[in-house]
C-alpha cells in the first residue's frame, strides 16, 4: 500500500466515530499496535524534542525501506506516533520525505490536540522525515 | 449579604460557553481568571470614548484618560490599604514587578549579599535572583519545603543572616495551594533588618490583603488573575524604600528634566513608569478591584474552602489519585496525579469533555523535583465555580481514567 492509501485507510477507520472521546479511544487502541523501540535504542538522544511527554523514536534502513520503532510514556502520544509509524514505516526514504500527510488535517487531529501536543505532532513528523533524509544522503 | 454563586456567574459571559458539546468547566483559575462584564465593558468604553495618551496632552481626552488612570491607582491603593497612591506602581504583571525589584534593588546589592526565597516559588520569583547571582555574585538561599507542601519555617532563624538583604516569598503557592504565614515571616525578617517582597499573584483573588497590616515592604500581583485584563499588574512599595531604589527602565514619563548631559528623575510613582503604559489595562484593573471590593472576602474564602473540601473528598473516590499539597491552610487549588497515568493524557481527555485544567510543572520545577514527579494536573477554583461543576469534573476524570487505565 502507498502512503496515501494507508492514510485513507486511517481516515476510513476514524469516520466510524462521531464523538471525539471515541476517536481518542481509537487513538489509544492504535498505540497498542505500535512496534516498540528496543531497550538499547530507548535512550535520551532518541527522545523527540518539542513533545510535552517523552516520545522515543528509532529508525532502521532494511532493503531500502525505513522501519520505524517508537514508544512514549503518555498513552495518547503513543497512539499518535503509532499512527505516523503505521502510515510511514516500510516506505522508501524518498517517499517519506515527499509524504504530505494530509490525514492529520483530514482527521482534525491538529485542531483537537492542545497547542503543546500539536507541536509534539509536528516534531514527530519532522523527526521521521529527518531520519529519511539521513538515509537518503547516505545512499 | 448572601453569597449567590448563580448571580455571580451571570456576570461572566464566558462561563456560558460550550467546548464542543460540553459546557465549559473552567478550573484553570490559577493561570488566569475570567472577566466580569463590567471589566469587559470598561475596556470597550475606554476605546470608544476616552482613548488618548496620559500625563502629556492638555487636550480634553488626554485629561479624561489621565484622570481615569490616576483614579484607578487610587482604587488600587484603597484596595490594598496602602498609605499613599504613589506607592502603587503600574507594571506589566507579577513577573515584571519582580524583575523591577530585582533590577532596582539589585543595584544596591553587593557580592555575597543574600536573597532568601523558598523552594515553592514560581520561576518568576527564582530566575530574576539567579540572574543577580551571575551579575553581582549575590547568594540565593531557600526556605525548604516539607512533604505536606508547607514551608519548614523552623529553618528561618538560621537562614536569616546579617547578609540577608531581601526575603522574597509567595503568599500562596500556585502549584500546591499552600497559604504561607507571611505576617509572621515578615515580622521575623524585619527583626533581622531584612526587607520583604510578597508575591501575591495567587492571593488577592482569594483573600483580603492589607499591606499596612502585613507591613510588607514590597508586594506584586497581576491584573489578569484578579478578574482584570492581561498585561497589567501592580508593584506596591513603601514610600521610603521606593525613594531609595534607583529607576528601572529609562524613557518618557519617568524623567523630570533631560539635557544632553544628564537626566533627573521624576518623583514616585512615575520614576518607575517609563513609556506609555497599558492605560486601558490600568483603568480596567481599577474596575476589577472595585467590583471585587463589593464582595465580603471572608464569605468568598469560606465558599472557596467549601469547594476545595468537596473536590478533595470527591477526587479521593477515584482509585489511584494522589494529591500534592496538603497544607493545613490551603487555598482552592487541587494538584494531583493518577497512578500510572500520564498527566497530559488526563489533561487532554478532560479538555475533550469541556474541563479546563492545567497540566505540567506549573513553572515550579523545584517543587516537582522535591516530589520527584514531572508535573501534576491542577484544578484551581474561583468563587464562580460550583459543586455541580466539581461533580462534572469528577465524572469526566473518572471517564478519562477508565479509558487510560485499561
Amino acid at each position: 500500500m502507498t502512503i496515501a492509501e494507508r492514510e485513507s485507510e486511517l481516515i476510513d477507520e476514524f469516520s466510524f466515530y462521531e464523538d471525539w472521546m471515541e476517536k481518542y479511544e481509537h487513538i489509544i487502541e492504535l498505540g497498542k499496535s505500535l512496534p516498540l523501540i528496543s531497550e538499547e535504542h530507548k535512550k535520551d538522544e532518541n527522545i523527540i524534542k518539542g513533545c510535552q511527554s517523552t516520545v522515543w523514536l528509532h529508525a532502521d534502513l532494511q532493503d531500502g525501506k525505513v522501519i520505524f520503532t517508537a514508544d512514549a510514556d503518555a498513552i495518547i502520544a503513543k497512539g499518535i506516533i503509532a499512527m505516523l509509524v503505521q502510515v510511514l514505516s516500510g516506505n522508501s526514504p524518498q517517499n517519506i520525505i515527499d509524504a504530505k500527510l494530509d490525514f492529520i488535517k483530514e482527521l482534525g487531529l491538529q485542531e483537537h490536540l492542545s497547542p503543546t501536543r500539536s507541536n509534539g505532532l509536528v516534531s514527530m513528523v519532522k523527526q521521521m522525515k529527518m531520519y529519511a533524509l539521513g538515509f537518503n544522503m547516505k545512499a | 449579604m448572601i453569597f449567590e454563586v448563580e448571580k455571580i456567574r451571570e456576570e461572566f459571559p464566558i462561563l456560558k460557553s460550550q467546548v464542543g458539546k460540553y459546557p465549559l468547566i473552567y478550573l484553570d483559575n490559577g493561570a488566569t481568571s475570567e472577566k466580569p462584564q463590567c471589566v469587559i465593558d470598561r475596556i470597550q468604553k475606554y476605546y470608544e470614548e476616552e482613548n488618548a495618551n496620559i500625563h502629556r496632552g492638555v487636550h480634553h481626552l488626554s485629561q479624561i484618560s489621565t484622570d481615569n488612570y490616576e483614579k484607578a491607582r487610587k482604587i488600587i491603593q484603597s484596595y490594598l490599604n496602602a498609605r499613599f497612591d504613589h506607592e502603587i506602581i503600574f507594571t506589566k504583571g507579577t513577573t515584571d514587578g519582580i524583575n523591577l525589584v530585582a533590577s532596582s534593588f539589585g543595584k544596591l546589592l553587593k557580592e555575597g549579599d543574600e536573597v532568601l526565597i523558598t523552594e515553592m516559588e514560581h520561576h518568576s520569583n527564582i530566575v530574576p535572583w539567579h540572574m543577580l547571582v551571575e551579575e553581582k555574585g549575590i547568594v540565593v538561599k531557600y526556605i525548604p519545603l516539607k512533604q505536606n507542601g508547607e514551608l519548614d519555617l523552623s529553618t528561618l532563624d538560621e537562614l536569616l543572616t546579617d547578609r540577608t538583604k531581601l526575603l522574597s516569598i509567595t503568599h500562596i503557592s500556585n502549584s500546591l495551594g499552600t497559604i504561607n504565614p507571611i505576617k509572621e515571616v515578615i515580622e521575623k525578617a524585619h527583626q533581622n533588618g531584612t526587607k520583604v517582597l510578597i508575591d501575591a499573584a495567587q492571593s488577592l483573588q482569594h483573600t483580603k490583603v492589607d499591606v499596612q497590616e502585613l507591613d510588607c515592604d514590597l508586594l506584586v500581583f497581576s491584573g489578569h488573575k484578579v478578574f482584570g485584563p492581561t498585561g497589567v499588574g501592580i508593584l506596591y512599595g513603601k514610600e521610603e524604600l521606593l525613594n531609595e531604589l534607583p529607576p528601572y527602565q529609562g524613557g518618557g514619563d519617568m524623567i523630570k528634566t533631560v539635557s544632553m548631559e544628564r537626566t533627573t528623575y521624576n518623583d514616585l510613582p512615575h520614576k518607575f513608569e517609563a513609556g506609555t503604559p497599558n492605560i486601558v489595562g490600568g483603568i480596567a484593573l481599577g474596575t476589577a478591584l472595585e467590583w471585587l471590593s463589593g464582595f465580603d472576602m471572608e464569605q468568598v474564602e469560606a465558599y472557596e474552602h467549601e469547594l476545595l473540601l468537596y473536590a478533595t473528598k470527591r477526587i479521593k473516590e477515584i482509585e489511584g489519585v494522589k494529591i500534592y499539597g496538603e497544607a493545613e491552610h490551603k487555598s482552592a487549588v487541587l494538584s494531583f496525579l493518577v497512578e500510572n497515568i500520564h498527566p497530559y493524557d488526563i489533561g487532554t481527555l478532560l479538555n475533550q469533555q469541556g474541563v479546563a485544567v492545567r497540566t505540567g510543572h506549573h513553572c515550579t520545577q523545584p517543587i516537582m523535583d522535591f516530589y520527584s514527579i514531572p508535573g501534576t494536573i491542577r484544578a484551581s477554583f474561583s468563587f464562580y465555580n460550583t459543586k455541580e461543576e466539581i461533580d462534572q469534573f469528577i465524572t469526566a476524570l473518572q471517564k478519562a481514567v477508565n479509558m487510560l487505565g485499561a
